[in-house]
């Protein structure tokens, strides 16, 4: 029997403020203090660049390094504890593991300041096969596997976390399928209908798992080469590992802090989010579609398979397309002529998802191989990520931290609106001008640009102040909160 | 160049949805029934899905026409063979004078780790590139248009010096 999605898009508006559990505000609050000290380290990178700010190119890579690592870590952070938040209204995850992910993570990110930091290493976050073991004299092998033990035990940490959410899920609708909705859409009956915490959550679950196995793996690789250098790996397979590892799991930041919006915008709206059959749709091409991707990082290895390219080239057009049709689309169906009230938890929320729409036209653009060709590893790249993370992945986090323990903008002042208003406008300005500059060729991941780019740098370095300045105040709004949130459990 | 245009697409493109965005959220503080408004989206729904299907499905048969990857049938004239070769934190460049119109071959490679093999004209436009990797030849095949002194960049970050992993090729009039 199928459901036709005009029923399965029904049902009841639920209390969505249920206490909140201390684990989680640990996870909001650490978050969004890493997020903003790395923000101003990444205002550092750009006065850099502008040459407003004197930073030897040595201390540069190390902060980029500490930006980059950081900012997917805080990322994950971020998502997980949104995910485990609304997740565990439906199924019974484990507290212990929420707190060990933590203990992990905290204990990894100590490694890796010090590798970074003490050590002198700056060989990107990616930690690119060879270059943390040939770094050219500037750190000792020691510095490399401290930050690659350090980003090891993050990955453990993770891991743990998503095989006890699976664990939970499986006891709850039986297998990953079933909250998925593959019954639904297979015209079997259902069990029970996944609710879209539920199947975005079994989404996150999936992929990250594959993820953080194939970066585990190649981090262990990486750490046995630099101890014992005659054990090498293959350069190209290393890359696949390290960007399939890494497109994963920062695609997957977004899948989970998409939650918070799933299951906040209604209650604003005063109007119901439910899993139609055109979102499982969504949701399970997502999952295919992230995995798939990853070779749009590989374009310009011309050694690799023309056909492995081309699926990645095709696969994330594809992607767009649940985002663009189910999410983006459901939020704008959801709010239109709904009579919300605005605040800065529904704003950023909202914004959130033209963060996300939007940010993924630059994104598919650069996954066009003609294209990338021309714009591969210029600032068009990270043009295109700050524009979906900072103005979609990030707003949706300070969406979450305005709604949590919050009584639907009682409180906030004029300030709050303000900043809303500059870190969209802000965010906006900062992205485009990484694409703008990445339309000229500027390349990323230099510490000193050449004269002619020194103007784009000066503009976004502006954007940049501004975009912190906002997140300074969502940060003290939170933060003041926080004992109140504790109170609540 | 091709940057212009993919420039103007994603600005149109991002207006586009921005403005959207923001005629729904000028629009919400008015109220319509919900299950009235859903029925419409889900309908009109099914033809933005499909509107989106076609404009991907286009542009994947139009961009997939021309890809940079190395052709093995030989052109009319025979390909002038460079070898590019990158090191931390220089670029080794071996081969003849390159010429206006005649086809080039860069091999490139890597003694150390990953380097990008970024080739920028005279007015500092990104021409084509290709990643130098260690233990792999990359074959980058282009015909220059236009002579004059180009400049290669490297677009992989390697290291400490990865900023200033430059050097120059003079392409010359046929």
């Amino acid at each position: 029997m199928s459901i036709p999605s005009s029923v399965l898009a029904t049902g009841t508006t639920r209390d969505v403020s249920p206490g909140i559990y201390p684990g989680v505000v640990a996870y909001t609050a650490i978050a969004v203090v890493v997020l903003l000290l790395l923000m101003l380290l990444g205002v550092v990178l750009r006065l850099a660049q502008a040459e407003w700010l004197p930073v030897p190119p040595d201390l540069f890579y190390e902060m980029m390094t500490a930006h980059g690592a950081g900012m997917v870590g805080i990322a994950g952070l971020a998502g997980a504890g949104i995910m485990w938040h609304f997740l565990s209204r439906y199924v019974r995850l484990s507290q212990g593991i929420l707190i060990a992910n933590l203990v992990l993570f905290l204990a990894g990110v100590l490694m890796i300041l010090t590798a970074i930091f003490l050590g002198g290493f700056g060989g990107g976050w990616t930690f690119l096969y060879p270059l943390p073991a040939t770094s050219g004299g500037v750190w000792e092998a020691g510095s490399a596997e401290l930050y690659l033990g350090g980003l090891l035990v993050i990955g453990v940490g993770f891991l743990l976390f998503y095989l006890d959410a699976g664990r939970a899920i499986i006891a709850e609708y039986g297998t990953l399928g079933a909250a998925l909705g593959w019954p639904v859409l297979f015209g079997r009956p259902p069990a029970r209908l996944p609710e879209p915490t539920v199947v975005a959550s079994t989404m996150v679950t999936i992929v990250n798992t594959l993820g953080l196995v194939s970066g585990a793996a190649v981090l262990a690789i990486s750490l046995i080469n630099i101890a014992v250098p005659s054990f090498a790996i293959d350069p190209l397979l290393a890359k696949n590992m390290i960007y399939f590892f890494g497109h994963v799991f920062i695609n997957a930041t977004i899948y989970m802090t998409v939650i918070a919006v799933y299951e906040i915008l209604p209650g604003y709206a005063g109007r119901e989010w439910k899993a139609s059959k055109p979102f499982l749709w969504g949701w399970t091409a997502s999952t295919a579609m992230v995995l798939i991707a990853y070779p749009h990082h590989l374009l310009m290895d011309f050694v690799m398979p023309k056909w492995a390219l081309i699926v990645g080239q095709v696969a994330s057009y594809a992607a767009g397309l649940p985002v663009l049709v189910v999410t983006a689309y459901g939020a704008l169906t959801l709010v239109y002529r709904s009579g919300i009230r605005w605040d800065a938890a529904s704003s950023l929320l909202f914004l959130s998802m033209f963060g996300w729409a939007a940010g993924i036209v630059p994104a598919i653009i650069d996954a066009t191989i003609v294209v990338n060709s021309v714009m591969h590893n210029t600032m068009w790249v990270p043009g295109h990520f700050h524009f979906y993370l900072l103005l979609g992945m990030a707003a949706m986090v300070f969406g979450f931290m305005y709604f949590l323990g919050h009584d639907r903008g009682a409180g906030e002042s004029l300030l709050d609106q303000l900043a809303v208003w500059v870190f969209a406008l802000g965010g906006l300005g900062f992205a485009v001008v990484f694409l703008y500059s990445g339309k000229e060729g500027v390349p990323r991941r230099w510490a000193v640009h050449l004269a002619e780019w020194v103007a784009y740098d000066r503009l976004a370095s502006l954007f940049a102040l501004a975009v912190t300045a906002a997140v300074l105040v969502f940060a003290l709004r939170f933060l003041l909160r926080v004992p109140r949130l504790l109170a609540m459990r | 160049m091709l940057q212009d245009t993919v420039w103007l697409i994603s600005v149109i493109l991002i207006a586009a949805i921005a403005a959207v965005f923001l005629w729904i959220a000028a629009g919400a503080g008015q109220k319509a029934d919900a299950e009235a408004v859903q029925r419409r989206a889900y309908r009109l729904r099914a033809g933005w899905f499909w509107l989106l299907v076609a404009v991907i499905a286009a542009a994947t048969a139009t961009t997939l026409r021309a890809l940079p990857y190395p052709d093995r049938t030989p052109p009319a004239v025979s390909r002038v063979v460079v070898r590019a070769t990158g090191a931390q934190w220089a670029w080794t460049i071996e081969g003849p004078d390159l010429v206006v119109g005649k086809p080039v071959e860069f091999q490139v490679t890597s003694t150390d780790v990953n380097h990008g093999f970024g080739i920028y004209n005279p007015a500092l436009e990104m021409v084509a590139q290709t990643q130098a990797m260690p233990g792999y030849l990359n074959r980058l095949q282009l015909t220059f248009t236009a002579p004059g002194a180009y400049h290669i960049l490297c677009l992989e970050y390697c290291g400490l010096v990865h900023h200033q992993m430059m050097t120059d090729l003079v392409v010359k009039p046929d």
